[in-house]
């Protein structure tokens, strides 16, 4: 019987492989949509794909004579199963670009597929500095930590407050924002008194603000990844911290838009440096955010959105500029040294790093219309990222 | 009657266990199939090497598990060690394959070893906390220990020689799929060696029923220290080839996620059969591939509904539906 | 220190909620259940969705939350549960492990996967503070509600296991079922409401918990780890034992994390192994017991 069974499901998994053989097809432009749809980060993958769709939406899906066909593949936030699909998207599939990429680990594990069959590979999420000189085929349309690390450090000394300790995940965007935080402060006359990292999974920040708290310093900069600002915020709160002098800063994944409404007033005057806020006060943001919600059951487009969104940007100019033709070195060509406006603002991606580079705002919560935003009061122009000055 | 002599006895004993090792015929034909695949099937290489680790790694849990009756739900804590041993060998030692794998085999070996005594006490319960603990304690050791694992965001930059000096490990993952073939072909021979000898009948004696093992004279901790220790080394091997493979090595080698797919899959194939984990890989793989392609969110539900079906139905009965309904039937 | 201490206690309490229905199962039915977290996901999700959406009080929900987890429980039991209580181990496992992939991706699709964010009365929202400098003991009115709920309904569990005929029924199932069911206990009556109201309290604790510990649809598999250690080490023939584990875990955990941030989990985890290889059976182990 085991032979049997054996023998079954060996017929049964060949037949299914032939099954799957992919179909050439000329005239069509692929681009390969890797994104963590499952697991503890897909509500990035969620709204990159919707931001893409509307993308396409929007400007049709011709460009220079080609039909874009966009393939979408869940990772799974798992670095060597998205190595794996990347390798088959390019090897099978034949795809033009990579795309996506919410983690670090995992666009640097596809890196060296980008290198190998010059593929342009567009990062929409990740946000640790090294990423773009691990291929010469990255291009990057999100933001690095750093930049709004930077940006916060700057900020601080400027409005009262000398003396930080930073609460970061332990994890490559955590350590970075620790480092380029604390390295800015220090360099603008304020200090560091403690830098404390909290697990990436499963954190319970009740001990950590307790030490905060214990310290008693003039801000606490926090940096976690998007959808744990929640519960930071609350135990910040329910700790008395904000009764007991102590300021709470951080970058923007602190108040994710995705989120943000549902914290609830606690949230209130907290300030943030990020390069993008659904509230941004510009025409193209107003469209974006109403085309956005309308086609997602009113979801508010956050960060996240907005680097898939100028990820497509990105692809369909490169695509129209080189009219098709020459293969993935032209298209990396065309996409390095594009200036344009996002619904962030104004940004380009520079020739040199590939790296993006766009506004830093300071914001601040406040209540618009009874919902919460991050509103602008502050800007530091055309922001390069600071981990590259090496 | 007569009783049987001890010489006519001993002579059934050793023709049984001499039987049960022959190969059957289509184990041949099977195997020349399977180190072909990678060249008639060219394009689904890169699935075909990620089928022959997991079937290696759960081959390993077989041993454990099927023969010994050892519940473990850390067996990655092994397969990870592996992998990052043999990630590190290759970035800071010296790049070629083999002798990096067989680093890694050491190494996870004495983590093995090492480990054995845990599992010696203790009901299932305690054993599935300890084994558990275990993977997760390595999990967290390589999260702390960033200077050396990367961290969270995983050891990046291995680049491996080519294999034998000759071929190179390609785009399309032809040499990776072969390698991995081998290799794993190379483990399943010495793993049913062992499991058809008497050593191996000894371990499922003390599966069957560890007190009766013991009044016959099995020195039983001794035998489970030792066959922990091998299965350790036979993941190891699995996650070594995982790392050299890819690339690269993260945390998710650790992680439960691994420990759990793995004991599904062996269940799936059947345990306590070394083809089980084979069988079970191939299923598994091939399976999570086609439907994460058609829901790519929601696939982990689909996973879940036939592992509650399977087993309320019995393993046994899986693939014959006509004896869903019957009352009262073997499982 | 004094702050960390009540911090401790308050999450060992928590825990401990959460896994004495896991313990009592397991000691009673010899099943082991990986998909209890399930339970209180469910009960941490029926109060979040109940509040937001009905502005149904908070104190309401938490009944509710018990009933919800309880009922679902029971029906579990009756139909899925038992046709597996005489199967080997390791097929519990896969179809524990099996429910919990389903209940896990059945609330991604229904709910989504963020974060669940819950707004406290305002009355729970303040903090207390006696005390001075490094004696001071700060105190979440939060976690005070926790520790007192907790703790009334541990006194009252203790209460119905010794002093009511349901909880001796209780305890001589658990001791020997087969001379229990010979003395006319309807076992399966035993069974069935054990786990409900074991599930039941699963519930109530994801419902306390969603504040502290944060609900997502991952939940389950992020806590399953801390109700298993519970049981490990406290044992599973007495409420005490699992109530002391969950304390000591709970105090170790949150100590370990403050005053030594860099080894925070590995403690929990070190713990545990070297308890279990010292006494395999549990901590607190009755005589006679299993």
């Amino acid at each position: 019987m085991k032979k049997r069974l054996f023998l079954t499901a060996t017929a049964v998994a060949v037949a299914a492989l032939g099954a799957t053989s992919a179909m050439a097809q000329a005239d069509t432009f692929k681009i390969g949509l890797i994104l963590p749809l499952t697991g503890q980060q897909a509500s990035t993958g969620k709204q990159i794909e919707a931001a893409t769709k509307l993308y396409m939406a929007q400007n049709g899906a011709t460009v220079a004579g080609k039909k874009i066909e966009l393939i979408v593949k869940d990772d799974g936030g798992i670095p060597d199963a998205s190595k794996r699909i990347a390798q088959e998207l390019v090897v099978n599939d034949k795809v033009n670009v990579l795309a996506g990429f919410g983690l670090t680990p995992i666009a640097l594990a596809v890196a060296p597929i980008a290198t190998q069959s010059k593929t342009p590979q567009i990062v929409m999420a990740a946000a640790t500095s090294i990423i773009t000189e691990a291929s010469p085929y990255i291009v990057r349309t999100s933001f690095t930590i750093p930049q709004s690390a930077v940006a916060m450090a700057d900020w601080a000394p400027k409005n009262g407050i000398k003396k930080v300790v930073t609460l970061v995940s332990d994890y490559g965007p955590g350590i970075d924002a620790e480092r380029f935080f604390k390295d800015r402060l220090t360099f603008n006359g304020g200090q560091v008194i403690e830098s404390l990292r909290v697990p990436l999974r499963g954190p319970d920040f009740a001990p950590f603000l307790q030490k905060v708290r214990d310290l008693k310093p003039d801000a606490l900069f926090v940096f976690v990844p998007s959808g744990a600002g929640a519960a930071v915020m609350k135990q910040f709160l329910e700790r008395g911290m904000d009764k007991a002098g102590i300021k709470l800063i951080g970058t923007g994944d602190l108040t994710d838009d995705d989120q943000l409404n549902d914290m609830g007033d606690g949230a209130l005057n907290v300030v943030t440096s990020h390069h993008y806020s659904a509230a941004h006060p510009s025409a193209l943001n107003k469209k974006f955010v109403e085309a956005f919600e309308k086609a997602n059951k009113g979801l508010r487009p956050n960060f996240m959105a907005v680097g898939g969104y100028d990820g497509m940007r990105v692809i369909y100019e490169a695509l129209r500029a080189t009219k098709g033709a020459g293969g993935g070195d032209a298209l990396l060509a065309a996409m390095k040294g594009q200036i344009f406006e996002s619904p962030r603002g104004p940004m380009f991606i520079d020739a040199q790093t590939r790296d993006v580079v766009h506004n830093m705002y300071l914001r601040k919560v406040e209540k618009k219309d009874g919902k919460l935003y991050n509103v602008e009061f502050d800007v530091i122009k055309d922001m390069k990222d600071p981990g590259k000055t090496k | 009657m007569t009783q049987p002599s001890m010489n006519e006895l001993q002579k059934t004993i050793a023709e049984s266990l001499h039987n049960g090792s022959r190969w059957k015929a289509w184990e041949p034909v099977f195997w020349l199939l399977v180190l072909a695949s990678p060249f008639l099937l060219g394009s689904h290489a890169l699935i075909i090497n990620e089928i022959a680790i997991v079937a290696l790694f759960a081959i390993s849990l077989d041993l454990v598990l099927g023969y010994t009756g050892i519940v473990s739900l850390g067996h990655a804590a092994f397969f990870g060690m592996g992998a990052y041993a043999a990630a590190l060998f290759a970035k800071l030692v010296m790049p070629d394959p083999v002798v990096g794998l067989l680093f890694a085999i050491a190494v996870s070996t004495l983590l093995g070893a090492l480990c054995s005594f845990t599992i010696l006490r203790g009901s299932d319960l305690t054993r599935l906390m300890v084994t558990l603990g275990v993977a997760l304690i390595l999990f967290e050791l390589a999260n702390k220990l960033d200077w050396l694992t990367g961290g969270a965001d995983g050891l990046q930059g291995v680049v491996m020689g080519p294999l034998l000096g000759k071929f190179a490990f390609d785009l399309a993952g032809r040499t990776s799929a072969c390698y991995s073939i081998v290799v794993a072909l190379i483990l399943f021979v010495l793993a049913r060696r062992l499991t058809r000898s008497a050593f191996g009948a000894t371990l499922m004696a003390i599966r069957d029923n560890r007190l009766r093992a013991m009044a016959i004279g099995i020195p039983v901790s001794s035998r489970l220290a030792v066959i922990y220790t091998i299965a350790a080394g036979v993941a190891g091997a699995a996650g070594g080839l995982l790392a050299q493979t890819t690339g690269f090595a993260s945390l998710d080698v650790f992680a439960f996620d691994r420990s759990a797919d793995v004991m599904l899959l062996l269940v799936i194939g059947g345990t306590g059969w070394l083809y089980g984990g084979i069988a079970g890989a191939v299923v598994f793989k091939i399976m999570q591939d086609v439907i994460s392609t058609i829901t790519p969110q929601y696939w982990t539900f689909w996973i879940g509904l036939f592992l509650v079906v399977l087993m309320l139905v019995g393993r046994e009965r899986l693939l014959r539906p006509w004896t869903w309904f019957k009352k009262g039937g073997a499982s | 220190m004094l702050t960390i201490l009540f911090d401790g206690i308050a999450y060992g309490m928590l825990l401990f909620i959460l896994a004495v229905g896991l313990a009592v199962t397991m000691g009673l039915m010899n099943f082991i259940n990986l998909a209890h977290g399930a339970f209180a996901m469910v009960g941490g999700y029926i109060t979040v969705l109940l509040m937001q959406k009905l502005d149904v009080p908070f104190l309401v929900c938490l009944p509710l939350a018990f009933l919800g987890s309880a009922l679902v429980g029971g029906v579990l039991e009756r139909t899925l549960y038992r046709p597996m209580y005489k199967k080997p181990h390791l097929d519990q496992v896969l179809f524990s492990i099996g429910l919990t992939f389903m209940a896990v991706a059945s609330t991604d699709y229904f709910i989504g996967s963020t974060q669940q964010i819950m707004q406290l009365p305002e009355w729970l929202k303040g903090r207390t503070e006696l005390g001075e400098g490094a004696w001071m003991l700060g105190m979440g009115h939060y976690r005070l509600f926790i520790i007192a709920v907790c703790a009334a309904l541990t006194i009252a569990l203790q209460f119905v296991l010794a002093k009511t005929r349901f909880g001796s029924r209780l305890r001589a199932s658990v001791d020997d079922q087969r001379v229990a069911a010979g003395l006319g206990i309807n076992v399966n009556v035993v069974f069935l409401s054990t786990f409900a109201v074991g599930s039941g309290l699963a519930g109530l604790g994801g419902a306390l918990g969603a504040e502290v510990l944060g609900l997502d649809p991952t939940f389950p598999l992020k806590f399953m780890i801390y109700f298993l250690i519970v049981v490990a080490v406290g044992g599973t023939s007495s409420i005490t034992g699992p109530l002391l584990a969950a304390l000591l875990l709970g105090v170790a955990d949150v100590a370990g994390k403050y005053y030594i941030p860099k080894t925070g989990g590995f403690i929990v985890y070190g713990l545990m192994i070297a308890i279990l290889i010292w006494k395999p059976q549990g901590l607190f182990v009755r005589k006679g017991g299993k």
